[in-house]
């Protein structure tokens, strides 16, 4: 479902059988609304290993320009396992509201 | 018309109906509770009489499931189970219609377990009262037979696209032997046209099926569902005109027997139905004004039909052969009640539960019940009276 039919469809709308017709609008789905933790990396201990975007389930870790490792927010569902995974320890788990 | 009649187990000749009407894929787990249905559509696909996939699955579970994925390819599918195996299927009856596959089932009608019982009676139907499929009763085997091609006609036409539960009564029809008119194939084409899905999984065309819906789209969904069920009558009353075109048997939602001038009617579903043509046959020579009303079409249900039929009716007898366990009696009186509720002369309901697990209701036991009901004219019953008839003191 893209963004704007995920909205507010009336039921006459729908597709019939709720079936899905644009394929792979699966990436617009943004599951980041789940998250109630976000990781934040310390640069200055991220030795730029990637064993967090090795570990993400949701191949929600991208390398940014500067060579670093960071979450894409509007995926990453705050599970915490890149930082439980972090060699260093440089992530940390941020509760959204702070 | 064919006078092509055979003398037939009546689940061999819904399987030749089946087999008739060109099913693609046939999934079935083969072991109790089964019928000869199943047993006997993989013998005429292994004969190579029949070009289908006959898949003999794991469990009923599986068997719905693999109807679903058949169906979504766009072929035309089939299953058959009864009570245990309903049950167990049930987490996927669930599913089918939302998703609007046009399955066919043929339910062979019998009592859910405990205390394990292999006999009819309709509690496995009842219990998957609310699944979305449209659900029509048979009440021989000609009807069941028929009722085979009305069901592909109708589900798989593009305006509906729902899946269809054509009950028939465990041993009372699908182990015994009976007349039944077969089609001729020429017939069956005239009647069925070629499936072709609404949606189909298809690499030229890649859609998602099954997907899952927030809550913000979840009412909107059963919304735009439960509209299909009610607008598919349509539909439904065309493929009983035209059958009956082509047969010479005309169906209704609702179907009377002497019921034009009753003032008490028996209303029925099923095979004891013709129990109860006799008992009015019998009630009319003595001069009572009894008749009969038989609910064909369960879902959608045929509020108007049945209002319409009772109108001038003081008196109405439901049988059930369910039980809703402190509830409102049985499931068919409890819908009975409501669909009359607003009615300006309702006539007193009352409701008694027979027939459960194969038990007999005979001829006398309904004229038992009528005139139990006669003594209680002109007081009020309530909403949820009901009596288990029979029963051992």
């Amino acid at each position: 479902m893209s963004d704007k039919t995920i909205e507010e469809p009336t039921w006459r709308e729908l597709q019939i059988g709720c079936v899905v017709s644009e394929p792979g609008n699966a990436s617009q789905y943004k599951t980041g609304d789940w998250r109630s933790m976000r990781p934040v990396v310390d640069k200055e201990k991220c030795i730029r290993c990637g064993v967090c975007y090795l570990f993400c389930p949701d191949m929600a870790i991208y390398k940014n320009d500067e060579g670093f490792f960071v979450a894409d927010l509007y995926y990453c569902k705050g599970c915490g396992i890149c930082a439980r995974e972090c060699f260093t320890g440089c992530i940390s788990m941020i509760p959204e509201e702070e | 018309m064919s006078k092509n009649r055979k003398g037939i187990e009546v689940s061999i000749g819904a399987a030749d109906a089946v087999a008739m009407a060109d099913v693609d894929v046939i999934a079935a787990y083969p072991i109790t509770p089964q019928t000869h249905i199943v047993e006997h559509l993989s013998e005429v696909v292994a004969r190579g009489d029949l070009d289908a996939e006959y898949i003999p699955v794991e469990s009923e579970h599986s068997a719905m499931s693999v109807c679903c994925g058949a169906s979504a390819v766009g072929a035309r599918t089939f299953t058959c189970t009864s009570s245990q195996g309903l049950a167990l299927m049930n987490e996927i009856v669930f599913i089918a219609p939302c998703m609007r596959l046009p399955i066919v089932m043929i339910l062979a009608n019998r009592s859910l377990s405990g205390p394990l019982s292999i006999w009819n009676d309709h509690s496995d139907v009842m219990s998957i009262r609310d699944c979305g499929w449209i659900q029509v009763f048979t009440e021989n085997g000609q009807e069941a037979f028929d009722h085979v091609f009305f069901a592909f006609r109708v589900g798989e036409s593009p305006d509906v696209s729902l899946p269809v539960i054509v009950n028939m009564d465990g041993f009372i029809l699908t182990h015994v032997i009976e007349a039944i008119e077969y089609w001729t194939p020429e017939m069956v084409r005239q009647y069925l046209p070629e499936f072709k899905p609404v949606n189909r999984l298809h690499p030229d065309k890649p859609v998602t099926m099954g997907a899952f819906g927030m809550p913000n789209i979840f009412t909107e969904a059963k919304m735009a569902q439960n509209e299909a069920l009610l607008d598919s009558k349509e539909e439904i009353l065309k493929a009983w005109k035209e059958m009956g075109d082509i047969t010479g048997r005309y169906y209704k939602p609702v179907e009377t027997y002497h019921a034009e001038d009753a003032e008490t009617v028996f209303l029925t579903m099923g095979s004891l139905s013709e129990t109860v043509s006799i008992v009015v046959d019998q009630l009319r020579a003595r001069g009572e004004k009894v008749g009969q009303i038989r609910l064909r079409l369960w879902r959608p249900f045929p509020f108007e039909e049945l209002r319409n039929e009772v109108k001038h009716v003081k008196s109405i007898i439901v049988l059930d052969r369910a039980i809703s366990y402190g509830g409102p009696g049985g499931p068919v009186a409890g819908e009975i009640r409501a669909a009359l509720y607003s009615e300006k002369n309702k006539p007193l309901v009352t409701n008694f539960v027979a027939g459960l697990a194969g038990r007999d209701v005979t001829v006398n036991n309904y004229i038992d019940m009528y005139e139990k009901t006669q003594k209680l004219a002109g007081s009020r019953v309530r909403q949820e009276d009901y009596t288990i008839y029979g029963v051992r003191e």
